[in-house]
């Protein structure tokens, strides 16, 4: 047996390389930079430059892509439309977060801890604030979860999924665990993170194995091939496609394998949730659509079962929870889970619509996260001595925001609405057609259900909008919130918010361009 | 000049917005554009007008295309016009009766501050009654309907600083909606039954649609023409509406608004032609409304009031024509178009005795007016011989028609509908003549601090134009039967048809009649003493000073139940609706409160869960898909 060198073709791969190749530079510049301040600039200039060059590259890509797309490596890595849309996707949320990474307070105090690897609350964290430490490998580390989530899109392959679920996932479970403040929570959110996430990838690899054991390949087209070939079903395939989409899901953040949300996007840094959040579900949609769609189709029956039950209780449980909820960002949280069921309500039939409507769904709903989050990094507490606390969660700290800044406020008001599916909005448009997708494959009572979800969900969104509106500020409370100034997360609050009513209006391009990628480059049967 | 119709509705509303929008700096010279875009419109109008008499009566009919409206999936609606001899019939009495009108309100509201907005507002209302009868189809006609009702709405209410007068604007405007439901309601139906709305569709499907659905349609534009047009049983606003000034009433509420009821009618003529049912009772209540409107004018001192009542009496006339079919058609818009003339030109007469009465409207304090103001007497005398339908006069020609065609037919019905008309025709005798008696015969019993005089001859030469139409257009358009003629192309050919008596009988019992009714005037009010207050009065008169109570039957009929209803539905909605709507959401919020307790921070209880729900949905899908 001789070892055949696969024909890579690197072309297409240009986007990718330059991410990671910045990453891996990026640790090169953390040793040799030793000024703070320096290796700061160094950091995001080289994070920025890097994730715009991907993304100008990728566009190219687009421009010049030859029919369906490129068969990159063997059978393991597919770069075609889809792939491009989802990965151009990613760029602009990773050049978002990274402005919003870079953000810090009028006192200069940045989201992330001054140094990670020392006991919250101990003399060494102290003398490391005073010193003016900074951890500036979040910007790598934010270029290496870019890297993996690219390639996530495009994987073909069970191994190689498993090793980009673990190049994205990694990064991130160092991210969550640097906050600046309340740092307790901030290490359990990421433990938790990092132990389920680690459970949820063994059960990703053992479906994996159910699936190599049952067709002898771990290639999605291979795998195709295997389904349609064999003869009766065997319930290793059945329960190895169901282990492989749960442990998709787990990132999705569908329940019942949500638990880690609300702890992760709580206890992280803002800027970390708002990129998780927005990034990490649009990658994993895209990987959950390619083995969807290409390794598991012929189980389409079965397996439809699985996305209704996924998709009804992420839904209900998501609004139920949220409904309660008084910190505003485990009540964004489980709102991403209500978001988790939407998005698999897309899946249900496996229309071909949802390769186009995923894209635009995910692409509205990230940029309402990012928008979101960026807000509330802004919203600050206040001691009575006047100095600037952590950001103020609780939604009563909201009342009156209205007035203190209208701005933020609106922008907000706007993000929320676009959650909700107000017509006008992004939101509206993406869940337009990501319903209009399943009800193609006649999926109407789970539309039903969405559409009930969503009208009950509208009840929490719109309570924040009339607490920032119509309700005045508590007595005593009118200098209890500081309302912060960093132009890296307004640009993000003002490019995010144009972006969801310009999509909301004017979706026609934007959909149009994702009709395009609504085609998947099937690998060679083999 | 067929094509440029559009200028007909374009320039008065370009005017209006004009006026409205311009600001006081117009305040001295705007009204004079208000006048001009008027007299622009009719200028517009003759040049069609005459264009179409050149052609052929079966070209007649020509349509302007504006621009798609409404493309609809079931439902494509361009915006268009019909300008054929019908709308062109009433192009003509709106501009130029409306320019006229103008003219007049130059001098009658001279010392209004707001003439202005006066002017802005009789604009719009020419704008929009000329688009109601232009457009060509129900939808645009609704637009130009709800248009009208506006600025009758605003004009009514001109006054607005009197409760009063706000009150009757509200009124007139609510029961128009209850009319305007109806031709919504006809719309729908229509939309149901041929899935279109323009004329041209419609008309073409009802000739295939069952007699159920075109008596639907049919009752349903019939409420909306009572609305409009003041008919049994939505009468109620039209004498309340005498609140507005009079140009108003003279223009709006006597001569063209209120008989847009009798042009739907007539313009729905094919669809009522498959609906019999529905065309008797449109004549029925023609004629109830005929005697109703007679009997309530018998009663009243208010001279406004008086001819209000007058008109809903002679509209009631043209809807009864009107429910008689082809037959009827052409001799409902004669007649409607003489009564244009005669009643705006006895309403201008009213204005001017008011203006120089100190705005005095009571009849009782009047007499003898006929030699302080011969011009107004005399103009006035001419409307009154029309009305009362003496040969040769407009009345005359038009209404002896519809009381002829009123007896066609067979069974009971020509028995009754004739023998209202014929006593109508005598009711109508008697209360115009005691009005024009009381106003301007007998001894005088002004106040003391009147001093009549006549008014000046910007209100006169509009009053003097009227009169000569009212003298003598029914005889020229009557002529060889001219105007029968010219609207066939769209009423359709009438067979003739023989009434159930002789036609000379008809004639001489109408005269007989009208005689007995000026001869009792007379001697009551002509040579008798009018008593300076009412006397006391028969139950029967009683009623008909009160509007044979309308108002109280509205009252406890419709809107005491109505009242009730409400509170009861306002109940029900808080203690069933909203306390179901709360109760669900109070349990959307305990699910959420036990189920947010599975979210306990324990990480092994997290993986609990994802392990049970991983063995749940691999169960689920192996049994489901083996």
């Amino acid at each position: 047996m001789s070892f055949v060198t696969p024909e890579i073709a690197w072309a297409p791969l240009a986007p990718l390389i330059i991410v990671l190749g910045a990453a891996a530079a990026g640790i090169l510049v953390e040793s040799f930079v030793r000024a703070p301040e320096r290796r700061r600039v160094a950091q995001l200039t080289l994070a920025l430059a890097a994730l715009l060059a991907a993304f100008g590259t990728a566009v190219v890509q687009w421009a010049m892509l030859d029919g369906a797309g490129t068969v990159v490596l063997a059978d393991m890595v597919t770069i075609d439309r889809q792939a491009l849309a989802w990965q151009v996707l990613i760029l602009v949320f990773g050049v978002l977060g990274t402005l919003l990474f870079a953000s810090r307070t009028r006192a200069g105090e940045e989201a992330f801890t001054p140094l990670g690897s020392v006991a919250p609350g101990s003399t060494e964290e102290t003398l490391a604030r005073r010193k003016g430490f900074q951890v500036t490998e979040v910007f790598p580390l934010a270029l290496f979860a870019v890297g993996g989530m690219m390639l996530f899109t495009a994987v073909t392959d069970l191994i190689f999924l498993f090793v980009a679920l673990e190049v994205f996932s990694l990064p991130l479970y160092i991210l969550v665990a640097l906050a600046r403040r309340r740092r307790f929570l901030s290490h359990e959110g990421a433990l938790k993170y990092f132990l389920l996430g680690a459970f949820s990838s063994a059960i990703l690899l053992f479906g994996a194995a159910f699936l190599y054991g049952a067709t002898g390949t771990t290639a999605y087209s291979g795998i195709a091939a295997g389904l349609t070939s064999a003869t009766g079903l065997d319930p290793l395939i059945l329960a190895g496609a169901v282990m492989v989409i749960v442990g998709l899901m787990f990132k999705i953040g569908a329940v019942p394998f949500h638990s880690w949300t609300p702890d992760a996007y709580q206890g992280a840094p803002t800027p970390v949730t708002a990129f998780m959040g927005a990034a990490t579900k649009a990658a994993a949609t895209a990987a959950l659509i390619r083995v969807v769609y290409e390794a598991l189709y012929a189980l389409e029956w079965e397996l439809s079962l699985l996305f209704w039950i996924v998709a009804i209780a992420s839904m209900l449980l998501g609004t139920v929870v949220a409904l309660v909820q008084t910190d505003l960002k485990r009540m964004l949280a489980y709102s991403s889970i209500a978001h988790a069921g939407f998005i698999l309500v897309a899946f249900a039939g496996f229309p071909d619509g949802a390769l186009s409507a995923l894209p635009f769904y995910l692409a509205s709903y990230g940029l309402a996260t990012m928008g979101a989050f960026a807000v509330i990094s802004q919203v600050r507490e206040k001691a009575e001595d006047g100095t600037v606390l952590g950001e103020a969660t609780r939604l009563g700290q909201w009342a009156g925001l209205g007035k203190r800044s209208p701005l933020l406020a609106g922008a907000m008001a706007l993000f929320l609405l676009s959650f909700a599916g107000i017509p006008l909005t992004a939101g509206f448009v993406g869940k337009f057609v990501a319903f209009a997708a399943a009800i193609s494959s006649g999926a109407w009572p789970l539309v039903l259900i969405a559409v009930i979800a969503s009208a009950a969900a509208a009840f929490f969104y719109v309570r924040l909008i009339v607490l920032m509106f119509l309700t005045d500020v508590p007595e005593g409370q009118e200098d209890a919130i500081e309302i912060e100034f960093s132009p890296y997360a307004r640009t993000v609050v003002i490019l995010t918010a144009v972006a969801v009513v310009l999509l909301g209006i004017v979706p026609g391009p934007v959909l149009s361009v994702f009709e395009n990628a609504g085609v998947l480059l099937l690998g060679a049967a083999g | 000049m067929l094509d440029l119709t559009w200028l007909l509705i374009a320039v008065p509303l370009a005017s209006s917005a004009f006026l409205l929008l311009g600001g006081k700096r117009l305040d001295p010279w705007g009204h004079w554009v208000g006048v001009a875009a008027s007299g622009t419109a009719f200028l517009v109008g003759l040049v069609a007008l005459i264009q179409m008499l050149g052609l052929d009566s079966h070209d007649r009919a020509h349509a302007v295309h504006l621009f798609s409206w409404i493309p609809g999936g079931e439902l494509n609606l361009d915006a268009g016009l019909l300008v054929d001899p019908l709308s062109m019939t009433f192009v003509m009495l709106v501009t130029f009766v409306g320019t006229l009108i103008h003219l007049y309100s130059v001098a009658y509201m001279e010392h209004d501050p707001s003439r202005r907005r006066f002017f802005a507002y009789l604009n719009l209302f020419v704008a929009a009654m000329l688009l109601l009868v232009l457009a060509d189809s129900y939808l645009l006609l609704f637009v130009g309907w709800e248009g009208v009702g506006l600025a009758s709405y605003l004009l009514i209410g001109f006054w607005n600083h009197k409760p009063e007068y706000a009150t009757a604007a509200n009124k007139a405007f609510v029961v128009n909606r209850i009319g305007d439901m109806g031709l919504i309601i006809a719309m729908g139906l229509m939309f149901t039954y041929f899935g279109a709305l323009d004329f041209d569709s419609v008309f073409a499907a009802a000739e295939g649609a069952s007699t159920a659905q075109l008596t639907a349609i049919g009752l349903a534009l019939l409420v909306a023409a009572c609305g409009k047009s003041a008919q049994f049983p939505l009468q109620s606003w039209l004498g309340d509406a005498m609140a507005g000034p009079t140009p108003v009433s003279a223009l709006i509420h006597a001569a063209t608004m209120v008989t847009a009821g009798v042009y739907l009618i007539v313009r729905s003529a094919p669809i009522y032609e498959g609906a019999p049912a529905a065309q008797t009772t449109v004549a029925a209540i023609g004629a109830f409304t005929l005697i109703l409107g007679a009997l309530i004018g018998m009663a009243k001192d208010d001279i406004k009031k008086a001819l209000a009542a007058s008109t809903m009496s002679q509209i009631g006339y043209m809807v009864l024509a009107a429910g008689l079919g082809p037959i009827g058609y052409a001799f409902a818009i004669f007649h409607l178009v003489t009564h244009g003339f005669f009643k705006a030109g006895m309403f201008l007469g009213a204005g001017s005795v008011m203006h120089g009465m100190n705005d005095q409207v009571d009849m009782r304090r009047f007499g003898a007016l006929r030699t302080a103001m011969v011009t107004t007497w005399v103009t006035f005398g001419l409307g009154w011989l029309a009305i009362l339908g003496v040969p040769p006069f407009s009345g005359f020609w038009s209404k002896d028609k519809i009381i002829e065609a009123a007896f066609v037919g067979e069974g009971a019905q020509p028995w009754i509908l004739g023998g209202a008309a014929l006593i109508g025709a005598g009711l109508t005798a008697f209360y115009m003549s005691r009005l024009f008696f009381m106003t301007f015969h007998g001894k005088a019993r002004w106040t003391d601090d009147q001093h009549p005089h006549e008014s000046p001859a910007l209100m006169t030469v509009p009053m003097i134009i009227l009169a000569v139409g009212s003298a003598f257009l029914g005889l020229f358009l009557a002529m060889g039967d001219r105007f029968t003629m010219w609207l066939e192309p769209v009423t359709g050919h009438a067979e003739h048809h023989e009434p159930v008596l002789p036609v000379a009988v008809i004639m001489i019992a109408t005269l007989a009649l009208v005689a007995l009714g000026v001869w009792a005037a007379w001697r009551k009010y002509g040579v008798a003493d009018v008593p300076e207050l009412a006397p006391a009065a028969s139950l029967a008169t009683i009623a008909a000073r009160n509007d044979m109570f309308q108002d109280s039957v509205n009252r406890g009929v419709f809107e005491r139940p109505g009242t009730h209803l409400t509170r009861t539905l306002v109940y029900a909605d808080a203690a069933l609706v909203d306390s179901a709507v709360d109760k669900t959401a109070g349990g959307w919020a305990r699910t959420g409160e036990s189920v947010r307790k599975t979210q306990n921070g324990q990480v092994r209880s997290y993986a609990l869960t994802m392990l049970v729900g991983l063995v749940i949905v691999i169960l689920v899908v192996v049994q489901g898909g083996l």
